[in-house]
C-alpha cells in the first residue's frame, strides 16, 4: 500500500515536471523540470528494484548530463521571442500525435495481449538479493563485448565533444610551451660590440 | 504492489508527452535535446517494467547501454548546438538551411 500510494506521488510529480519541460517559457526552467523528471524516475526505479540503474541515473545524468545542459543553456544567449513565435501553431499536431502514440501502445498492451498478465505484481525478491551484483554478473560475463564497445563509443564522444567545440581566437595572449622550452640564448640576447662614449 | 500495467500507463504518457513537446517547441534546438532525453527516459521504463515483471535481468543491461548512448548523443548534440551558435548566432531551427542550394 506505501509502495503503491509513493508511487502515485512520484508519478504525479514526473508527469507534471514532464510537461514543465516541454511547455516552460524559459530553457533554464526546462532543464531544472528535467532534472525533477530524472530524480522522480530514479525514485520510481528504486520502488521496482532496480536499484543500481536508480543510482546511475542520478549520478550520471542530474550529475553529468543536466548539469552541461544547464551550462550551455545559460551560456547561449538566445533570444526568447523569436524561439516562441508560433509556439502553438503545430500544438494541435503535436497533441493528435502523442494521442495516436497512446492508442497505439494501449492497442498492443491491453487489446492485441502480449502474452504476459499486466496486472500482475512482480514477486518480491529475497532480502539478501542484490541487484548490482546480479548486474554485475551478467555483464562482465555475456556482455563484455558490448560493455567495451561502450567504453569506447563513450571515448569517441568525449574526444568529438571536445574537438568540435575547441577553437583558437587570434591574437590571444596565451603561453606556447613549446617555443618557451625550445627558446635558445642567442634568439633573445644580442651582444653588441662597441665604443665607449665620452661623457659630456 | 505496483502492477506491470501501472508503470506502462506511466511510461506511455512520459512518452506522449515527449512527443508533444517535439511538436510544440520545434524552433529550439535545445529543447529538442531535452524531449529526446525525455523519450529515451520513457523507454528506460519500458525496459525495467518488463524486466524486473518477468523476471529477466537481461532488460536493464540494455537500459544500461542506452543511457550511454543517450550521455554520447547529449554530449555531442550540445556540442554542435555550441557551434552553431557561434556561426550563426541562433538556435532557431529555421535558420539552418545552409545545406540548401
Amino acid at each position: 500500500m506505501l509502495v503503491e500510494m509513493l508511487f502515485y506521488l512520484f508519478g504525479t510529480v514526473l508527469v507534471l515536471a514532464a510537461l514543465g519541460v516541454i511547455a516552460s517559457r524559459n530553457p533554464v526552467y526546462s532543464a531544472l523540470a528535467l532534472v525533477l523528471c530524472f530524480v522522480t524516475s530514479a525514485a520510481i526505479w528504486l520502488l521496482v528494484e532496480a536499484e543500481f540503474l536508480a543510482v546511475v541515473l542520478v549520478l550520471v545524468y542530474v550529475g553529468a548530463v543536466m548539469v552541461l545542459f544547464l551550462f550551455v543553456v545559460m551560456m547561449l544567449d538566445i533570444n526568447l521571442e523569436e524561439l516562441r513565435k508560433g509556439f502553438t501553431r503545430f500544438a494541435w499536431l503535436g497533441w493528435l500525435t502523442a494521442l495516436a502514440v497512446i492508442v497505439e501502445i494501449v492497442g498492443v498492451i491491453w487489446v492485441r495481449g502480449i502474452g504476459v498478465d499486466v496486472t500482475r505484481s512482480p514477486t518480491p525478491t529475497a532480502a539478501d538479493y542484490s541487484n548490482t551484483l546480479e548486474l554485475g554478473r551478467v555483464l562482465y560475463t555475456r556482455y563484455a563485448y558490448p560493455f567495451e564497445l561502450a567504453a569506447i563509443l563513450l571515448l569517441v564522444a568525449i574526444v568529438a565533444a571536445i574537438s568540435l567545440t575547441m577553437r583558437r581566437r587570434p591574437g590571444l595572449k596565451v603561453q606556447d610551451i613549446s617555443s618557451q622550452v625550445s627558446v635558445r640564448a642567442q634568439d633573445r640576447v644580442r651582444i653588441v660590440r662597441m665604443q665607449a662614449e665620452k661623457r659630456e | 504492489m505496483i502492477t506491470l500495467s501501472q508503470m506502462l500507463t506511466l511510461s506511455v504518457i512520459l512518452f506522449a508527452l515527449s512527443v508533444a513537446g517535439i511538436f510544440l517547441n520545434r524552433k529550439n534546438v535545445i529543447l529538442l535535446l531535452m524531449c529526446v532525453e525525455l523519450l529515451l527516459l520513457a523507454a528506460n521504463f519500458n525496459f525495467i517494467a518488463f524486466s524486473r515483471f518477468l523476471g529477466d535481468i537481461n532488460g536493464q543491461v540494455f537500459v544500461f547501454f542506452v543511457l550511454t548512448v543517450a550521455a554520447a548523443e547529449s554530449a555531442i548534440g550540445l556540442a554542435i548546438l555550441v557551434v552553431l551558435f557561434r556561426e550563426r548566432r541562433s538556435i532557431n531551427v529555421e535558420d539552418l538551411n545552409t545545406l540548401r542550394g
